[in-house]
């Protein structure tokens, strides 16, 4: 390739230079954009219709436009009390995955032991193991033997310890990259090797402690079994929040839509900030 | 040096060993008692309750659920993903905004993706029923979710909704991966724009499909929020799931010892599953990188 063509090329990561796009692409990305937002604008919109207007005519668009459903939702004690308990099992989930896993990452990712392979293993197995398989004993464990049925610790605890593999498996090729030089560098100059962990890399995972982090509040302000299981009243979170709405008032569509919209609009936004970090975390675990 | 290692590794692993592994092997000893929630585990039944669990039609139906949903999933889904990234993956306006929206039904909760459907698909009333009538055809009487043999497949399209975003993102990236190089080589020697994908880009997407399909698989066999939410595993247990199946046994019938069974029969299911695909088909990719590198 000429030196000429590079340069007319640009960015050449930018699409990967393939073909410019015709019209049929653009008719093809204006569908599925149609088809993927059409459900999540209908219920955003929705909700600013009354019920009378959605049975006059269900694809029509607001007329006119009606606060009184996300009013409602917003003077609700049940919602806010469901967004401080998403919020607070979530942190509790993340701050515990990212800490132990981190921690636990750090020697199988960079000491020699006999018991590392094995060890790490463990946790790889782990991965087969989806929460549902474990459900019922857990429930028992965690509402009988550990008195923490209905607490915020009680839901993030499991969820975090679920979540651990992936984040181990996610993290310890991430601190393996570290180069050698730098640990030895560090210990030359008289640092202990957790002087090391604290000093110098743990400020260097902090991008890969962002994936993990995201990936594990993700999955916690999205469960549902594990909270339908152990939260009851107004230790719920919003999904379970969501879902009784839905079955109590199913014919107060309007009020369903702003109740669903006012759940999913702050997380959509700051999951989709984030949606880089999801992708590459996701594909970190598809490459192993 | 031991210290550390266990000072650092001793949290994850008594968090994993308590949440994780005793939960699991828990599991396995309720499976053969008896015991209804009560006192102490006396009742031993050998594997009588495998036995109930796979003699009940309404497991055997809910696994072959769980099967359909693995492999429609994987069919559908795949061709249209794969269409769909091969088109956006060129120059073109708003690229970044498209994979943004793609991803949407990704991130939300399968139970609030599933409340928003379960109104939209409302006999009669629904928005859904109302674009049928629009086109001239009348929805099902019963409603989607309510007409025994449609309920799955419905079920199936609102999984599709919300995954085939993963699939379309995490195949655009794998996409990024393919050199350039080889597909202009191609167009030069004079092949047309389906065969260079066919011949060269999809082939080199193959570990990228196939580490997607296998997360596919795992999730199909474990899916509960969405059924919960449509159709609680109705109507006449039509579109129940191993884990609707479980649920049920252990919380609403107190049936420990049978949803024990249960959910160990669903451990083995995955389990077998995914060493099948680890030995015919992921196993292509390690053998895919030896010769390339005896190459």
């Amino acid at each position: 390739m000429s030196t000429a063509a590079t340069l007319r090329r640009g960015r050449p990561r930018e699409g990967s230079g393939r073909s410019e796009g015709g019209p049929v692409v653009y008719l093809v990305a204006l569908l599925v954009v149609a088809v993927t937002l059409g459900p999540v604008l209908y219920a955003v919109l929705g909700g600013f219709r009354t019920n009378a207007q959605l049975a006059a005519s269900p694809a029509g668009l607001p007329d006119p436009w009606v606060l009184d459903n996300y009013r409602g939702v917003l003077a609700s004690r049940d919602f806010w009390a469901y967004a401080l308990n998403s919020t607070v099992v979530a942190v509790i989930t993340t701050a515990v995955t990212v800490v132990f896993g981190l921690m636990a990452a750090y020697p199988l990712a960079r000491y020699h032991f006999r018991w590392r392979e094995p060890l790490f293993m463990v946790f790889v197995v782990g991965l087969l193991f989806p929460a549902t398989v474990a459900i019922i004993p857990l429930f028992i464990l965690v509402t009988r033997d550990l008195q923490l049925g209905n607490t915020w610790w009680g839901v993030a605890l499991p969820q975090a310890a679920f979540a651990l593999p992936m984040t181990i498996v996610i993290l310890r090729p991430f601190l393996m990259a570290i180069p050698r030089e730098m640990e030895e560098a560090a210990l030359i100059d008289g640092a202990s090797r957790l002087q090391f962990f604290w000093r110098i890399l743990l400020p260097l995972s902090g991008p890969g402690m962002v994936t993990v982090g995201v990936l594990a509040f993700v999955g916690s302000w999205n469960a549902y079994l594990l909270p339908l299981l152990l939260l009851q009243g107004d230790m719920k979170t919003l999904p379970l929040g969501v879902a009784d709405f839905s079955s109590q008032y199913s014919s107060d569509t309007a009020g369903v839509f702003a109740f669903t919209t006012l759940a999913m609009v702050p997380a959509l936004i700051f999951f989709l900030a984030m949606q880089r970090r999801i992708v590459s975390g996701l594909q970190g675990a598809v490459k192993g | 040096m031991a210290l550390e290692v266990i000072g650092f590794t001793a949290p994850a692993l008594a968090l994993f060993l308590l949440f994780v592994v005793w939960p699991i092997l828990r599991a396995v000893q309720f499976s053969v008692y008896r015991w209804k929630g009560f006192g102490p585990l006396v009742d031993f039944v050998g594997l009588q309750n495998y036995l109930a669990v796979l003699r009940n039609e309404v497991f055997t139906d809910a696994l072959m659920h769980n099967l359909i949903i693995v492999v429609l999933s994987i069919v559908v889904q795949l061709p249209l993903g794969l269409a769909i990234a091969l088109l956006l993956n060129r120059r073109m306006r708003g690229q970044g905004m498209l994979r943004t929206i793609i991803f949407v039904p990704y991130v939300l909760a399968e139970v609030i993706a599933g409340v928003v459907w379960f109104q939209l698909l409302q006999p009669q009333y629904g928005v859904v029923d109302n674009l049928t009538e629009a086109v001239g055809l009348s929805g099902p009487e019963q409603g989607w979710l309510g007409t025994p043999g449609l309920a799955l497949y419905t079920v199936l399209a609102v999984l599709t909704w919300k995954y085939l975003g993963l699939a379309v993102l995490l195949f655009l990236a794998g996409l990024q991966g393919v050199p350039e190089e080889l597909s202009e080589a191609a167009q030069i020697d004079g092949a047309s724009w389906w065969q260079t994908q066919r011949r060269i880009t999809i082939p080199l997407l193959g570990p990228t499909i196939r580490m997607w399909a296998f997360l596919s698989m795992i999730g199909s066999l474990q899916l509960f929020d969405m059924v919960w939410i449509l159709t609680g595993g109705g109507p006449a247990n039509a579109t129940t799931t191993m884990a609707t199946f479980l649920v049920n046994e252990g919380t609403k019938r107190q049936n420990y010892g049978i949803a024990a069974a249960a959910s160990v029969v669903l451990f083995v299911v995955a389990l077998v599953l995914a060493l099948l695909y680890q030995r015919f088909i992921l196993s292509r990719d390690n053998d895919a990188s030896d010769a390339r590198e005896v190459r």
